[in-house]
């Protein structure tokens, strides 16, 4: 057990210890404050509005800023969408993929738009796979747009929080230009480096066959000699789908393929990089709007659920189930030879620890890469990611889109608990008022609405059942995680379950729709009428927003309001499991 | 307004009519204001519906289950309504009261305040604004208007509740008069100012009602995250219903949900502790403030009253007792002290300021100096004038003046005498002291200094302490110099002060407090006051006050009293903490419920979920009755502390917070365990289940 929690314990102390100057950084660009990387980028940044005739000193009011978002959003889903249904005709296909059905193309889109990487394809299966050019031109500059939007709105809202009596909530499209620019590209840049350096590939070469070291025979007797090595321009995507909180793996079953994730380092690496933004966007909350108290309460709300929630599923995979054990037949104890516990799903090279804690990590921030099977995993240690989907992606959660709904969940604290003190509810010195409460109940409520209706949907119908890797209690796991999944924008997998049916595909591909672009309106028209309002003066009778009691509130009133709405499902689904493995 | 401290519960007549308005609100007109309410309204129609269907043989579950659960849901709904009921109750017999005084009497219009021999008689619900009416001792003034001309005692006991009769005089800041008062001695010449229906009782009676009473932008938003509440357990349980056939069909086991059984369980899981109470909460705060005798113009202002956090104070009344009073003589140049005495009483004999009596009160009882009748003296009394500055009195060819020490300065200086450095150094000592130094000369030469004190009120400076706790500022407002005003402001400890004030200073300073962020509440009542009062976030106006004042507050002071302003902020406060206290034991109760109903009802697809039965309930059907039980008796058990509001005291807010958060969150998340429980064991031991 102590290498388990020295291996996690390590993985945060990296985090923090990075997110915080990256934080420190991202403010400051966001800013227009020098930065190291000025003097090379400046002209560069310039340069781009010059050509694309951008107005930088243009001040958006939320809804030109909605409406920039809005339609950047669709323009590039409609270029996705073309990609993915015409790659046949495309070029850089060696493998000849031809283009996916419609339901698969829209779900693939909405998906990568969104910033959830839900794959309901795998991308070197021939039917429904994608072709490099879609790939690199298609999936991976929503990679990057889809994160830097999510990042734009939040530094709307911080203007919002910020300016006193304005209309103006900045600009999108320099705040785009700058996050991209100064931000995601060198991150990605040294990334990328890093992982070839590993032994991820980055090339145009068509897929290798060789002759297998062992030939298999297969249980109808067939003998397998030969194997594909699917290649690709695979490097640079995997650094920007850790870092964007993106999560759609260059390969079927993302970080745990080799190549994806060659070794222990790149894989530590990943995993850092998967948290990295998220963590540093709290600190530059916390600078931006002059109060670094503020950032750093909703970051230790953030990071207290994020350690729980590991420690959760870290604990009980390493304790396994009785099944395993076989009465004590099966040794599943840790020691030196063996890692013990649930190994079932987990790559050798990676281990329990390491597997938990990329399972916490990549649900808490709505990546949704992953390096195990979670539908391996025990009732709880697969529970626990799929709430921390459920609660809306709010544990860190995507780039500026986690840090946002946070804000919302803020908000509804401050409402509940500024009314006990006697004061109509403010934050960071805005009231909240009726207009603020409704979108931040939009906020906060998308995703529940999303997976309920979306998952109950799916329950009533007969096909469902079809999809189904296990029966029972783990089969509803299976159908919730799915959507929870796609609920929290997330796009990890409860493998197994098979979603490419029309149904799936579409229903699924509305409430990523949904849950992404409800949410940032929402945010948007908060920044907007918040930015007209004077700040109030903060006085002994102010609720103090930064405080132990304050971060306590808040995430009691997000793992409220996840287990109000998700207490029934949880309990058809892991709670039920549970009690049958233990019966 | 009698029967202040008569519990609401003691009084039948208001039962009685809560009862009755208990069954008058089940119209779905009313039914449908209350978006929470109205779900367990319409869930109640739709099991009493199940329940028909079910006698006809189509069974969602056992009849007597589903009438159990119908008539629970429809008990809910009236003790909903009786809350608001009882909570109008107080309201509706106030109004009542003021009705009765509203009717029409004969008003005696006259065309010009010359000739109050032409009276034409006409229903005062014919006055218009403009007319002019005479009213004579014992008659009832027929509208609101000005005085303008005649002064006379006024009973306004009708909207005050004070017996004491009231000047009105025309000029000044007494003008102002109010339909339904009656006019006990003299006569008065009154300009109508209001239309008809419009006036101060008719919008008083409004607001005591309620009939005027919208839903406050913070009620609004709190009902948005209550609506947002239920659509979100609308969808549990709808949603859940499809997991249940799901599994039931994964398990090949019959489906153990019904639409009862959902029904209920959406019932419980919506907010309806605060959906039933939040009118309650509103209307009984807006009925406090109508007991401490202020009438606020909009609920609106109740709400700004908790935000208040810059109290501007009137010194007088507010801070000190009243008036200043003598303290000391203190004779300079070598003068005798008894002669300053005596000479300070001769000129105020005839000054009938309670500042001119207390010196009077003094020299007799420092040197036993008798009063003399002023009258045998043939003295004559110079009054004090805004010109002169200086009062005193003319006797035997003798001349006493008293005044402040620059109006002195200058008498002295004319009639040749001097202004010594030993009395400069007295004035200034005294008004560093905060007090206030008249000086005393007689023909031409400077006896000495009376030393006029403000007493400052007993216990204000701890009350001051407390609000700067709980992070609100007093500021002074004086008329005094700042010498004075420091030194009174260090005295009451009050954070700041505003000396020497004028209405414009006042305004500027609301402006600038404002603009840094602040919300200022401030007390006034002359028609000066009236831009300082549309500015300030909370203006209480004294209904002493003129018209123009009144028109400018967003509430009026039946009593005019100056502390008042720390009473209303206390209402304000209490109406929001109440309202947040019920909303976080509504939703904490939502655990304990959850445990309740979920276990028992799938224990039959998975018999390891008896584990969660942690209250270890009879049945499933005894579990969803007990809770919806539970659910409905809790709306009446809180009822009461809806109307009284929360427990108040004046703490910093994260103090008060961490307070209520154990009273009402943990206490909202601990207390259904236990009485759902206790309601299991009821109905099992009875055989009803």
């Amino acid at each position: 057990m102590s290498n388990v929690v020295i291996q996690c314990v390590l993985y945060l102390v990296i985090l923090v210890a990075l997110g915080i100057p990256l934080g420190k950084y991202m403010g400051k660009v966001m800013n227009g404050e020098k930065v190291f990387l000025s003097k090379v980028l400046s002209p560069v940044e310039h340069g781009i509005y010059k050509l694309l005739h951008i107005d930088k000193d243009e001040d958006m009011t939320w809804k030109k800023y909605a409406v920039c978002t809005v339609v950047f959003s669709v323009i590039g889903f409609i270029f996705l969408l073309v990609m993915c249904l015409g790659q046949g005709i495309l070029p850089l296909n060696p493998e000849k993929f031809g283009g996916q059905s419609w339901h698969l193309a829209f779900n693939t889109t909405s998906s990568f738009v969104t910033n959830t990487n839900w794959q309901a394809y795998s991308a070197e299966n021939p039917s429904g796979g994608l072709s490099y050019f879609t790939q690199m031109l298609g999936l991976n500059v929503q990679n990057f747009v889809s994160a830097a939007t999510g990042i734009a709105v939040l530094f709307a809202l911080i203007r919002g929080f910020l300016r006193v009596k304005k209309k103006g909530l900045g600009n999108f499209y320099t705040d785009m230009t700058k996050i991209v620019l100064y931000i995601l590209l060198p991150i990605c840049l040294i990334s990328a480096v890093v992982l070839v350096s590993q032994g991820v590939p980055q090339t145009f070469r068509e897929y290798e066959e060789v002759d297998l070291l062992e030939p298999v025979t297969l249980e109808d007797g067939t003998v397998v000699t030969k194997e594909v090595i699917p290649l690709g321009p695979a490097a640079s995507q995997i650094a920007i789908k850790q870092a964007g909180t993106n999560g759609g793996g260059f390969w079927g079953v993302n970080s745990a393929h080799p190549f994806e994730n060659p070794t222990p380092l790149s894989n530590m690496f990943e995993m850092i990089l998967l948290l990295l933004i998220p963590v540093g966007l709290c600190f530059t909350f916390g600078r931006n709007i002059k109060d670094m108290r503020q950032g750093r309460a909703i970051f230790i709300a953030m990071f207290l659920m994020l350690v729980v929630a590991l420690g959760i599923v870290a604990f009980n995979e390493q304790a396994g189930t009785p099944k395993l054990a076989q009465n004590g037949a099966v040794d599943i104890a840790a020691g030196a030879d063996q890692a013990g516990g649930n190994m079932e799903g987990k790559e050798t090279r990676f281990g329990i620890a390491t597997s938990s804690a990329w399972a916490a990590f990549t649900t808490a921030a709505s990546n949704g890469s992953v390096n195990s099977m979670h539908d391996s995993y025990t009732p709880i240690g697969g529970m626990i990611p799929m709430l921390l989907m459920m609660l809306g992606e709010v544990v860190f959660g995507g780039t500026g889109c986690g840090l946002y709904g946070m804000i919302g969940f803020a908000i509804l604290t401050v409402f509940i608990a500024g009314l006990m003190v006697g004061r109509t509810p403010e934050y960071l010195g805005k009231k909240i008022e009726p207009f603020e409460m409704k979108m931040a109940v939009l906020v906060c409520l998308a995703t529940p609405i999303g997976i309920l209706i979306g998952s109950g949907l799916a329950c009533l119908l007969p096909a469902t059942a079809d999809s189904l890797n296990n029966p029972g209690a783990h089969g509803l796991s299976e159908v919730l995680y799915a959507y929870s999944s796609a609920g929290g924008n997330n796009g990890s997998a409860f493998a197994g379950f098979n979603a490419n049916t029309p149904f799936l595909n579409v229903s699924i591909g509305l409430v990523m729709l949904f849950v992404r672009f409800l949410p940032m309106l929402a945010t948007l028209a908060i920044a907007g009428s918040l930015v007209q309002k004077k700040k109030v003066a903060v006085s002994a009778g102010t609720l103090p927003t930064h405080n132990a009691m304050f971060i306590f509130l808040l995430v009691f009133i997000v793992l409220l309001v996840g287990a109000l709405s998700f207490f029934p499902a949880l309990a058809l689904g892991p709670i039920a499991e549970f009690f049958q493995m233990i019966a | 307004m009698s029967d202040k401290k008569k519990s609401i519960f003691a009084d039948k007549n208001i039962m009685i009519r809560a009862l009755k308005d208990s069954f008058v609100k089940l119209d779905p007109r009313v039914q449908i204001k209350n978006p929470v309410m109205f779900m367990v309204y319409v869930s109640a129609i739709l099991t009493l519906v199940l329940f028909v269907f079910a006698l006809c043989g189509i069974k969602d579950a056992q009849p007597g289950f589903i009438l159990a659960v119908s008539v629970i849901l429809w008990l809910t709904v009236l003790f909903a309504n009786f809350a608001e009921a009882i909570a109008e109750g107080r309201g509706k017999a106030q109004a009542d009261t003021l009705r009765a005084n509203r009717k029409d009497v004969t008003a005696n219009k006259i065309p010009s305040p010359e000739k109050k021999d032409k009276i034409l008689q006409v229903p005062s619900g014919n006055l218009v604004k403009g007319d002019i009416v005479y009213v004579r001792a014992g008659e009832q003034i027929p509208g609101d208007g000005e005085v303008i001309e005649g002064a006379a005692s006024v009973d306004e006991s009708a909207i005050t509740g004070e017996s004491a009769p009231v000047i009105r005089e025309s000029g000044g800041d007494r003008s102002a008069v109010t339909g339904g008062t009656t006019v006990v001695s003299d006569w008065l010449v009154i300009r109508i100012t209001s239309e008809p229906g419009e006036s101060f009782l008719d919008k008083m009676i409004a607001m005591v009602e309620g009939a005027a009473r919208k839903k406050t932008p913070n009620e609004i938003a709190l009902q948005i995250l209550l609506v947002a509440l239920s659509i979100i357990f609308l969808l549990v349980t709808v949603a859940l219903y499809s997991y249940s056939l799901f599994s039931a069909e994964q398990m090949e086991r019959p489906n153990p949900t019904s639409v009862t059984a959902l029904v209920a369980l959406l019932i419980c899981l919506a907010p309806t502790t605060i959906g039933a109470l939040l009118s309650a909460i509103g209307i009984a705060g807006m009925s406090r403030l109508n007991q401490a005798n202020v009438l606020a113009m909009s609920g609106r202002a109740i709400e700004a009253a908790g935000d208040v956090d810059i109290l501007l104070l009137d010194k007088t009344g507010t801070i000190t007792l009243g008036n200043r009073q003598a303290d000391e003589f203190i004779p300079v140049d070598g003068n005798d002290k008894r002669e300053l005495a005596d000479a300070a009483q001769l000129a105020s004999l005839a000054d009938e300021t309670p500042e001119g009596r207390s010196i009077v009160v003094l020299a007799k009882e420092e040197y036993g100096i008798r009063e003399r009748n002023i009258g045998q003296m043939h003295a004559q009394f110079i009054p004090f004038t805004a010109k002169t500055r200086m009062s005193g009195v003319d006797y035997d060819g003798n001349e006493i003046r008293k005044g402040a020490a620059d109006a002195i300065r200058e008498y002295v200086v004319s009639r040749g005498g001097t202004f010594s450095s030993d009395c400069e150094d007295v004035v200034t000592t005294i008004s560093t002291q905060g007090g206030t130094p008249l000086v005393v000369a007689k023909n031409g030469k400077v006896l000495g200094v009376i030393h006029l004190k403000d007493i400052v009120k007993h216990g204000v400076k701890e009350k001051f302490a407390d609000l700067r706790k709980m992070g609100i500022k007093t500021i002074m407002i004086t008329g005094d110099n700042p010498l004075t005003a420091s030194a009174i402001a260090a005295e009451a400890g009050v954070d700041d002060f505003l000396a020497e004030a004028t209405p414009e200073a006042k305004l500027s300073m609301i402006r600038d407090y404002q603009a840094h962020g602040h919300l200022v509440a401030m007390t006034g009542d002359g028609t000066n006051d009236a831009p300082a009062l549309a500015q300030a976030d909370v203006a209480v106006a004294m209904n002493t006050g003129t018209q123009a004042a009144k028109e400018a507050g967003n509430m009026v002071d039946l009593d005019s009293s100056p502390t008042k302003l720390i009473e209303i902020v206390k209402i304000g406060k209490q109406l929001l903490m109440t309202r947040g206290a019920l909303t976080t034991f509504s939703i904490a109760n939502d655990v304990a419920k959850y445990f309740a109903i979920i276990p028992a009802l799938f224990v039959s697809l998975y018999p390891g979920l008896q584990a969660l039965n942690i209250m270890n309930l009879h049945s499933a059907q005894s579990a969803i009755i007990s809770a919806i039980i539970y659910n409905a008796l809790i709306i009446v058990a809180l009822i009461p502390l809806a109307l009284k509001g929360v427990k108040y005291r004046e703490v910093p807010a994260s103090k008060m917070l961490s307070k209520n958060l154990l009273v009402y969150g943990l206490g909202g998340i601990l207390v259904p365990f236990l009485a759902i429980k206790l309601i299991d064991v009821i109905i099992v031991a009875l055989g009803i289940l």
